[in-house]
């Protein structure tokens, strides 16, 4: 199954220069991180030794190895959010979420991560859940939005379990 | 009339004469004496509803007779990001901030039918209370010059009818016909115009060492990776005027003899791809782009490539590393330059985003227009992005040359809850903090310098009192520690150790030698290191140092952060006189470090507590049971 999806990405870039990192992007935008064995398939394309393949995965911030929740909360932590108290909302999120910034819920319900800039200054401090923009945040709107969004997902019946704390998983 | 789908509908471009009737036609269609009403507000920039509000306008003016008159388009950034979301009413100029949806019927009613203006969304002067109608009336405004964001705000970015409605491509399209190649290039030399980037190299000569260099193929490259947290300028020009960083790549490419471009954009900006996107096909679709552009025997194409999040690819020879799928490491020294020997070995031009979008009004307006403006060494406008403790946050555009304190108080408005001023931050994670002594420094790549700061890609950080400059330096190599990309053992590892040593003071940890360790540390960074990243991202801490060392020593000795930031050096406290035992602040806690019930006074448990200040947040007002203290008295 992961064979067929990923030949289909590679067929596109055939032949093309400087391919590597535009087809780990593609990569991980149909599966969500970039699982192990995609690695060495895209290792053999491109006729690349692995270790090349691997260094740039791992160089680069955007790319995952491993999967990813449903729900990416992104906290910028960028000078402008930082002098507005970013760190404060991250920390709150880390508490709420009962995982460390970097991890996913054992659920798979949520991965928190911090952002250096998202270029939103101007409305510092923000946050990002998935594709949203959340401006002028504080940790009292932090605690609130993620026990929100929780309930909405419970109550539209897609997870029941609430992420423990503590419990996060790399 | 809505700005519809007219794409299709324009004719492709084959001569200069074909962009100006084509310009001509446009104005004509849109009837006599349009009216333009601009919605900001892009999904991404934080200022939610610009959408809404479009629609609103769309709804509302089909039930008018003169509807043909009136023209509604949703427009890039209009500057004033704080007071989002914002509608224009040109050609009257009216401004209206912090629109919602149900403001639309009454302003199409009283602005568009009666033109009268609706008082309530007017800007109104935070100082003298004044309601100002126009755009120019308002200080923000007032003493700005836009070049580079000139049609930011002003045109649909997903039209290029508008664009060339209003003069675009006509500076490309002349420059094809009638410019050699070396005409262009004395042109930018002589505008003074220098690279927005950060380091400021002449943009002439940069052309002129790649059109002289000897390559069978040659690129050029707009650098969209705008990695310094507290910068968005580049995010604005590339969403909000696509064409004009386009067209600023064909009139560079003509005159490198290059004839494919690249725009490396931050993955974190998805609008800025789409619409990027968007402008090549439609300038592709009508010759502007492509084999033979606008008739002249020159052919030009671009594409994109996405960033995929590393800091030190903004470095150029880091961000060609990545373009040809390595990890972005800057090559070792001694190394060519790009300019010769750039991607896949052959002559490649790096600029800004900014610097392209500078290039079509030089061409169109004079290399003496753009030199007039600035100072001696530092001709022209630059774009700030005013962010932090400052009133007007937001994007601004003055001549170089203008003062820290003009920006920050006159334009600005100064700070937020008039606050005492602190210090001002300017070129991100490279550059340093500037302190109230100095804020009637001019603003030019010269006289940063000397302050130990940088011009940078233009972010300007404001920091008020509650600001503490120790924790500032700590984030910043924080930053840079994380963006190391691990080359040079000084940056590698001397960042951590600045980082450690920062992180132990304002932990209270800190020994009273550390100050000068963190000197010397800082000094041997900048030497061994091989790129820009590591040459100055001891900034930050050297300018702290210089500027606010008895901060430095107060963390040191007293173990006491002034600020009230440092979570070691605070504690939060319930005062039992005040507390109303309402358990607002008990439900607010995230951590469940509060004690009490109903009608019983609330208290902190200190070892649950992680200092987030909520507590202080969800306490109300009118009680303000809740301080914070720091300090040995603790």
């Amino acid at each position: 199954m992961i064979e067929a999806r990923l030949r289909k990405i590679l067929a596109v870039f055939e032949g093309k220069r400087g391919a590597l990192v535009p087809i780990l992007q593609r990569v991980q935008e149909e599966f969500g991180y970039l699982p192990e064995e995609t690695l060495k398939e895209i290792a053999t394309f491109l006729r690349l030794p692995r270790s090349q393949v691997f260094s740039v995965a791992t160089f680069y911030a955007h790319f995952y190895l491993t999967r990813r929740g449903d729900h990416l909360v992104k906290v910028c932590q960028g000078s402008a959010c930082h002098v507005r108290g970013a760190s404060d909302i991250l920390e709150t999120a880390q508490y709420r979420l009962g995982i460390k910034t970097g991890q996913t819920t054992r659920d798979y319900e949520y991965s928190l991560e911090r952002v250096a800039c998202v270029g939103s200054c101007a409305m510092a401090p923000v946050v990002m859940i998935d594709d949203e923009v959340y401006p002028k945040m504080t940790a009292f709107k932090m605690n609130e939005l993620l026990s929100r969004d929780k309930e909405d997902s419970d109550k539209a019946g897609q997870r029941t379990s609430r992420p423990e704390r503590g419990k996060g998983q790399k | 009339m809505t700005t519809p789908d007219r794409q299709h509908t324009l004719p492709p471009i084959t001569s200069l004469d074909d962009l100006d009737s084509l310009r001509e036609s446009l104005i004509t269609s849109e009837g006599l004496d349009p009216v333009y009403v601009t919605i900001c507000g892009v999904p991404g920039c934080g200022v939610s509803g610009g959408q809404q509000i479009h629609e609103a306008f769309l709804r509302e003016i089909k039930t008018q007779e003169n509807e043909e008159n009136i023209i509604v388009k949703r427009t890039g950034c209009q500057g004033l990001c704080e007071k989002g979301p914002i509608v224009t009413v040109r050609p009257q100029n009216i401004f209206y901030h912090s629109v919602t949806p149900d403001d639309v019927p009454e302003i199409v009613e009283e602005t568009l039918i009666k033109k009268r203006c609706v008082e309530r969304l007017l800007y109104e002067d935070p100082q003298t209370g004044q309601k100002h109608r126009h755009i120019d009336e308002i200080p923000f405004y007032q003493k700005q010059i836009k070049v580079v964001l000139r049609n930011c705000g002003v045109i649909d970015p997903n039209d290029i009818g508008d664009y060339i409605r209003i003069g675009g491509y006509g500076a490309a399209g002349m420059v094809l016909a009638r410019w050699q190649p070396d005409e262009v290039i004395a042109c930018v030399k002589d505008s003074g115009l220098r690279g927005r980037g950060g380091a400021g190299f002449p943009t002439g000569r940069k052309w002129e060492s790649s059109r002289n260099a000897p390559g069978e193929e040659k690129y050029i490259i707009c650098n969209g990776d705008e990695g310094d947290p507290g910068a968005f300028m580049d995010r604005s020009v590339m969403e909000g005027d696509p064409h004009s960083v386009l067209e600023g790549m064909i009139i560079a490419g003509y005159a490198v003899g290059a004839h494919k471009g690249i725009i490396y954009v931050r993955s974190e900006y998805p609008l800025a791809v789409r619409h990027l996107t968007t402008a090549i096909a439609q300038a592709t679709d009508l010759g502007l782009l492509g084999p033979q552009i606008m008739g002249s025997s020159f052919g030009f194409e671009i594409e994109i490539v996405k960033g995929a999040g590393a800091f030190v690819c903004g470095e150029s020879t880091a961000l060609v590393m990545s373009i040809e799928g390595k990890r972005g490491f800057p090559k070792p020294l001694p190394r060519p330059n790009t300019s010769i020997v750039g991607l896949w070995g052959m002559p490649t031009v790096l600029n800004n985003v900014e610097t392209f979008a500078c290039v079509p009004a030089i061409v169109s307006k004079g290399a003496d227009w753009f030199a007039s403006m600035g100072t001696e060494k530092s001709k022209g406008t630059k774009v700030f992005a005013l962010s932090g403790n400052v009133k007007n946050t937001g994007l601004v555009e003055v001549p170089m040359g203008t003062t820290l304190r003009e920006i920050i108080f006159d334009i600005g408005g100064g700070i937020r809850g008039d606050r005492q001023f602190k210090a001002v931050q300017t070129g991100g994670p490279s550059g340093g903090c500037i302190p109230e002594s100095l804020l009637d420094l001019p603003v030019d790549y010269e006289s940063l310098a000397e302050v130990g700061s940088i011009m940078g890609s233009g972010g300007m950080l404001v920091m008020d009192e509650r600001t503490c400059m120790v924790n500032m330096a700590r984030y910043f190599l924080d930053f840079a520690q994380n963006e190391s990309c691990g080359q040079c053992t000084l940056c590698k590892l001397g960042t951590r150790q600045m980082f450690q040593l920062l992180r132990d003071i304002t932990r209270g940890e800190g020994r009273p030698d550390d100050i000068a360790v963190l000197l010397e540390l800082a000094e041997a960074v900048k030497a061994g290191s091989i790129c820009g990243l590591g040459q100055t991202v001891p900034n930050p801490v050297i300018s702290t140092i210089r500027y606010f060392r008895d901060e430095y020593e107060e963390h040191i000795r007293d173990k006491r952060c002034r600020a009230l930031v440092c979570r070691s050096l605070i504690s939060y406290r319930i005062k039992e006189y005040r507390c109303k035992a309402c358990m607002l602040c008990l439900k607010a806690c995230p951590v469940d470090a509060i004690i009490g019930g109903k009608r019983q006074v609330h208290e902190i448990d200190q070892s649950k507590c992680i200092k987030c200040g909520s507590c202080m947040e969800a306490c109300p007002t009118k009680f303000n049971a809740v301080e914070c203290i720091s300090g040995l008295t603790m």
